[in-house]
């Protein structure tokens, strides 16, 4: 593992997204001690006479929003929600993809084609329209939010572990533990679980960005995290009326929704090239 | 060939049943009452029941289901529980804005994204190149609403070069078209790029090299002849990724597509015309897939028909 971090370190890009995602980590964790002010109190001089946001000056870093209050502070606990949901929304995905992926790629006959075509099924829904039906129907919570996007989310993974399960059930060392008599559940658990993990980590690095940017488009569209529960998706929501003028409003939270996906997607990246040789330079 | 094309086919029509099995149900046992929505927040217990037996909502669930799934094989998707106008009829009349914005942002995103692979694979491990990648992994990490705002910003507020949203002259597409092409084009270019490669490690290319054809000559002549059948098998697969997020960029360039008509029904909830719009880009999608698939052994002959 230390070699695998050691070996990412090498890479340019890979650093790069490191440092950003523990940046962005390290603001979530500490956000009470570092953000200057509560991100939720709307303040008498956040706003100016005529009752528009205030631009970045050094009272208010990066200005403040429609409301008064502190933009750079709402940021750093918007950074809460998007991780949050990133790893609850993608762990719930990748548990499930996992599952089925496993189980149906060494059961194979009935279930594992029943499992695929129910993919199959899934892959044939607008992944997004759904997401938002859906989002919007149910009462959004940040916890609905994590489960609709998990539960469009839980079909790459399913087919990708699903393929590497054949491929990995057919060689030796399969075969022999099967011969030697381990249960079921060694062989899926102890033996073919392991060699799954790189991929598996592969795709859900990759599938935080993914669900990042799920959650964000919710919430710009109003069906996401719900004011004023900071997201950075709903403070782009909540603030696209000032666009023109007070754009710092709309494009701060943007460059950070950019910066988090990016990063996991170059680090997913960097990952698939020093876990599987063979994808090397592959798209 | 023929053989594996019906069964493909039939394997369509089997996943879109699935597809309105599933959205009917998800949407029937939401909370919210579409009667309760038409008749109004005073309407009395009375008008509601009377609404729920006009729309036939007072029936069993599968009884419902198969009058909805008769009713499809007439070509009828039902009608607008608030517009009060036949489904099919708004999406019809909803359909072209959509079709014409996809053209148009499939050939941004191809005319950038193969041009981007193919510098960035003869430029191989260059700043080019990375940058290029770079690039692409942008494209592919930016969320369509970030950069339509942008552009809107740029190129609509401060420029005043186009419209700011709306439909109608051949400016109102700059915007959207761009927004979807640029971002589409991340991933067309990696692909194209990775082609290349592989394309340019050929035997025949160094023969071509060999026999001293220039180098121009070699990767738009010989290379890029076989580089490219990818990128036309991804073409519909990416058929399927723009019906998936078309929702966000035409509420946001307010574009009377499918899009919008799909975002101003979930905020009514107005169950039939998500239904159809659901069904109609499922319809797109397994269409793209099929396509997708299709052309793949036309375009690679080791890869055999199966399944």
């Amino acid at each position: 593992m230390s070699n695998l971090v050691r070996r990412l370190l090498k890479r340019k890009l890979a650093t790069f997204a490191i440092i950003i995602i523990l940046l962005i980590t390290g603001a979530a964790i500490f956000a009470p001690w570092i953000s200057p002010y509560n991100p939720d109190e709307q303040f008498m001089n956040g706003l100016s006479l005529q009752g528009s946001p205030l631009p970045p000056s050094h009272h208010y870093l990066l200005g403040t929003d429609l409301l008064g209050r502190d933009l750079f502070s709402r940021l750093i606990f918007g950074a809460r929600t998007s991780l949050l949901i990133g790893i609850l929304a993608n762990g719930v995905a990748v548990f499930i993809g996992t599952l089925l992926g496993l189980i149906a790629g060494f059961m194979r006959g009935r279930v594992g084609s029943a499992v695929m075509r129910f993919t199959d099924l899934m892959m044939a829904f607008p992944a997004l329209l759904l997401a938002i039906a859906l989002a919007s129907i149910f009462s959004p919570s940040l916890f609905i939010v994590a489960l609709v996007i998990a539960m469009v989310n839980w079909v790459q993974i399913a087919r990708v572990v699903y393929t590497q399960t054949i491929s990995i059930s057919e060689r030796e060392f399969i075969e022999a533990t099967r011969s030697l008599g381990a249960s079921t559940q060694r062989i899926l658990f102890k033996h073919l679980l392991p060699h799954l993990l790189p991929t598996i980590l592969v795709w859900a690095t990759l599938g935080i960005a993914t669900t990042v940017l799920l959650e964000a488009t919710l919430s710009f569209l109003g069906v996401g995290v719900r004011p004023p529960t900071p997201s950075w998706g709903n403070i782009i929501f909540e603030n696209q009326a000032y666009f023109s003028t007070a754009p710092w409003l709309v494009f701060l939270p943007g460059i950070a929704i950019i910066a988090l996906a990016l990063s996991f997607n170059l680090l997913g990246d960097a990952l698939r090239d020093e876990l599987d040789p063979t994808q090397r330079g592959r798209s | 060939m023929s053989r594996y094309v019906v069964r493909r086919l039939l394997q369509s029509v089997i996943i879109l049943l699935g597809v309105t099995f599933i959205t009917f149900f998800l949407l029937y046992i939401l909370p919210a009452d579409p009667a309760q929505q038409i008749a109004g927040k005073s309407a009395t217990p009375e008008t509601i029941a009377n609404i729920r037996a006009q729309l036939g909502l007072d029936q069993p669930l599968l009884t419902q289901y198969w009058h909805y799934l008769v009713n499809l094989l007439h070509g009828n998707f039902g009608r607008s529980y608030i517009q009060r106008t036949d489904v099919s009829s708004l999406i019809t009349s909803r359909i072209g804005p959509t079709l014409y914005l996809m053209i148009f942002a499939i050939l941004i995103e191809l005319v950038i994204g193969i041009s981007v692979g193919i510098i960035a694979s003869v430029k191989r491990g260059k700043a080019t190149d990375n940058a290029i990648m770079l690039f692409s992994f942008v494209g592919v990490s930016a969320p369509q609403f970030i950069l339509s705002i942008l552009m809107l910003y740029v190129f609509a507020v401060k420029l005043r070069w186009f419209p700011i949203g709306g439909y109608g002259t051949p400016q109102h597409f700059v915007l959207p078209a761009f927004t979807l092409g640029i971002l589409g084009s991340g991933w067309y270019g990696r692909v194209m790029r990775s082609s290349m490669l592989d394309v340019l490690r050929q035997d025949y290319i160094r023969t071509a090299r060999a026999k001293g054809a220039n180098e121009f000559r070699v990767v738009f002549v010989h290379a890029l002849r076989n580089a490219i059948l990818p990128i036309v098998a991804m073409i519909g697969l990416d058929i399927g990724v723009f019906m998936g997020g078309v929702v966000v960029v035409e509420s946001v360039f307010a574009w009377p597509g499918i899009g919008q008509l799909a975002w101003q029904a979930i905020q009514r909830v107005d169950i039939p015309i998500i239904m159809g719009v659901t069904l109609v880009s499922a319809i797109a999608i397994v269409l793209g897939n099929l396509l997708a698939d299709l052309i793949s052994p036309l375009v690679d002959p080791r890869i055999k028909l199966k399944r």
